[in-house]
């Protein structure tokens, strides 16, 4: 097996691209580059967490953008408020993602398949229409965040290359976090219920609360996402947390491929970029997307990734 | 006789007005191979549902080792060390042959809350999974995945999996379902090896396997166990008989 099969070679020459991004942007002229990929590497750490409990557990959930803007609103709020220092805004946007996704958790893990799919949903549409009631917090306007997280001069958000590179580094230590987490002992129990669930039982291990925790960490990684994109558009809204952001998310992973590593971060490129793209050329680009997409779910499985790892024997 | 390993005492189960179950009881000695046969619809696998904690009874008890484990969840029964086999497999289908032995002795190595260390290079874990692989016959299919391995090597794996819990009795669910002379022949093999360490409860309806492997074996008909003897005397037993004859005309009514 050579080291450098056409899988690994996409997925360096995909990191070397992000990494280099900035300079590029810089040298072409094109700032609006720079904007792009870091909403893609932003949503590319949450379809990571999302692809933990989706793609190695088996768990779908339809309303994981609950934590993007629980994340948010954490960040929009406390700077509403006139807390702006990030060291008390960000770790109170992931102890309130991970409060609810233990809340989310601990209710929908008792259900299985489309009931499990349904009740994340209902929570996330309720947390949605709960922002929307909050009139002190622009109702389903939502409201502009009047300065971004500051650290103290430790990093300055404002500076759009370093925050770039910040959301890259922490999408980076998520993909890392990840990759350790499900080939540890904890990953094994967690792609052993997917797998055969009543046998993870049988051979003697209590399922529902290796799922819980593993649902709560990727609510937690998913809130962190939400801090960076409140400050990130510089606005808070509901719409963070619409269903649709949802359904976006399942896309970049089923899109990239399901329980690989890279799968998520492949994914949000491939999409957001076509986005960009055929949003360029037509008012209609959905049109376009939507075939593309069905064609990749129906004949690829395991998505993008997975046809790259194929074309390896080929 | 020693004190019984598992002791069941009149156990009931009802499904409506159908008594699948009916104030059964058993106790079995450790060291014995206890096959348990029976006509179909005869109750055995509500029955291993019961012991092993799928389906809770409506009255009776079932005492493990000593322990009152009547209505304890199933991964605590497994704790305690009761492992059972699937009629139909149930294996973990995209793991290879040894990930899927290696869970099963995870399940028993502490709780799994570890979140860093990298499993497949754990000793700990992979040298028992390997030995339970090694005892089954299957060491040199071990890094396949489970997906791709023939039927009787599913049939052995749940043997291996079993094991690998390190039990004090096993379970076995028609351990022979669906396999050819030649994997029978082994799966018998296979057990009889077992048998010098371990406590079995044998659910099977190969009977040529039942009498060459069980020291007692018990009949159930409708639920209740109508007798429970050594080989020789069941053989031999009118009422078995009876049961056995009255399933046939049966079947050849329908067929």
């Amino acid at each position: 097996m050579t080291v450098l099969s056409l899988r690994n070679l996409v997925v360096v020459v995909l990191l070397a691209g992000l990494l280099l991004l900035p300079i590029y942007a810089q040298v072409a002229g094109s700032p609006f580059l720079l904007t792009l990929f870091t909403r893609i590497v932003i949503l590319a750490i949450a379809a990571t967490s999302l692809n933990l409990i989706m793609g190695y557990g088996g768990m779908v959930s339809f309303g994981h953008a609950v934590y993007l803007g629980i994340g948010s609103y954490a960040v929009g709020i406390c700077a509403f408020e006139g807390v702006e220092s990030g060291f008390v805004q960000w770790p109170l946007a992931i102890a309130a993602s991970a409060l609810f996704a233990l809340v989310i958790g601990a209710l929908s893990l008792r259900t299985r398949g489309v009931y499990f799919i349904m009740i994340t949903l209902a929570f996330a549409q309720m947390a949605y229409y709960v922002a929307i009631g909050l009139d002190r917090y622009g109702g389903d306007d939502g409201m502009i965040l009047e300065a971004r997280s500051r650290f103290a001069g430790l990093i300055n958000l404002n500076d759009k290359t370093a925050f770039y590179y910040l959301c890259l580094a922490l999408l980076f230590a998520t993909i890392f976090l990840v990759w350790r987490l499900v080939n540890s002992r904890f990953g094994m129990v967690i792609q052993g219920a997917r797998s055969n669930e009543r046998r993870m039982r049988a051979i003697g291990f209590p399922v529902y609360r290796y799922r819980l925790v593993c649902f709560v960490i990727a609510g937690t990684i998913c809130g962190l996402a939400g801090a960076l994109l409140a400050n990130f558009t510089d606005f808070v809204s509901p719409a963070a947390m619409h269903w649709t952001r949802s359904g976006d998310l399942i896309i970049m992973v089923v899109l990239g491929g399901m329980a690989s590593p890279f799968g998520p971060l492949i994914g949000a490129v491939a999409l957001l970029a076509l986005e960009e793209a055929l949003s360029g050329i037509t008012e209609y680009w959905q049109i376009i997307l939507g075939p593309m997409l069905l064609l990749i779910v129906l004949f690829a499985r395991g998505g993008i990734d997975g046809i790259l790892a194929r074309l390896r024997h080929a | 006789m020693p004190e019984p390993i598992l002791l069941v005492e009149q156990l009931s189960k009802r499904f409506g007005g159908i008594v699948a179950t009916d104030q059964l009881s058993l106790a079995i000695p450790p060291g014995e191979l206890h096959a348990i046969i029976g006509p179909n619809g005869a109750g055995k696998t509500t029955l291993i549902g019961q012991l092993t904690g799928e389906l809770w009874p409506n009255g009776g008890r079932i005492i493990f080792n000593g322990d009152d484990v009547t209505t304890l969840p199933v991964h605590r029964r497994s704790a305690l060390g009761l492992a059972r086999s699937f009629q139909i497999t149930s294996l973990f289908l995209d793991f290879t042959a040894l990930d899927n032995v290696a869970l099963a002795v995870q399940a028993h190595a502490g709780h799994s809350f570890r979140f860093w260390k990298p499993v497949r290079a754990e000793r700990a874990l992979r040298d028992p999974a390997m030995a339970a692989i090694e005892r089954v016959g299957l060491a040199d299919r071990a890094n396949i995945l489970v997906s791709r391995l023939s039927h009787g090597e599913h049939r052995q794996l749940e043997i291996a999996m079993a094991l690998a819990t390190r039990p004090r009795m096993l379970l076995l669910d028609e351990p022979m379902a669906g396999m050819g002379p030649e994997e029978s022949a082994r799966m018998v093999e296979t057990l009889r090896e077992l048998k010098k360490e371990l406590t079995i409860l044998l659910i099977e309806h190969d009977m040529e396997a039942v009498f060459a492997l069980a020291d007692r074996i018990s009949v159930l008909v409708y639920g209740r166990v109508i007798a429970c003897d050594t080989p020789e005397n069941i053989r031999q037993n009118a009422e078995v008989r009876r049961a056995y004859l009255g399933e046939q005309q049966v079947a050849t009514r329908h067929g």
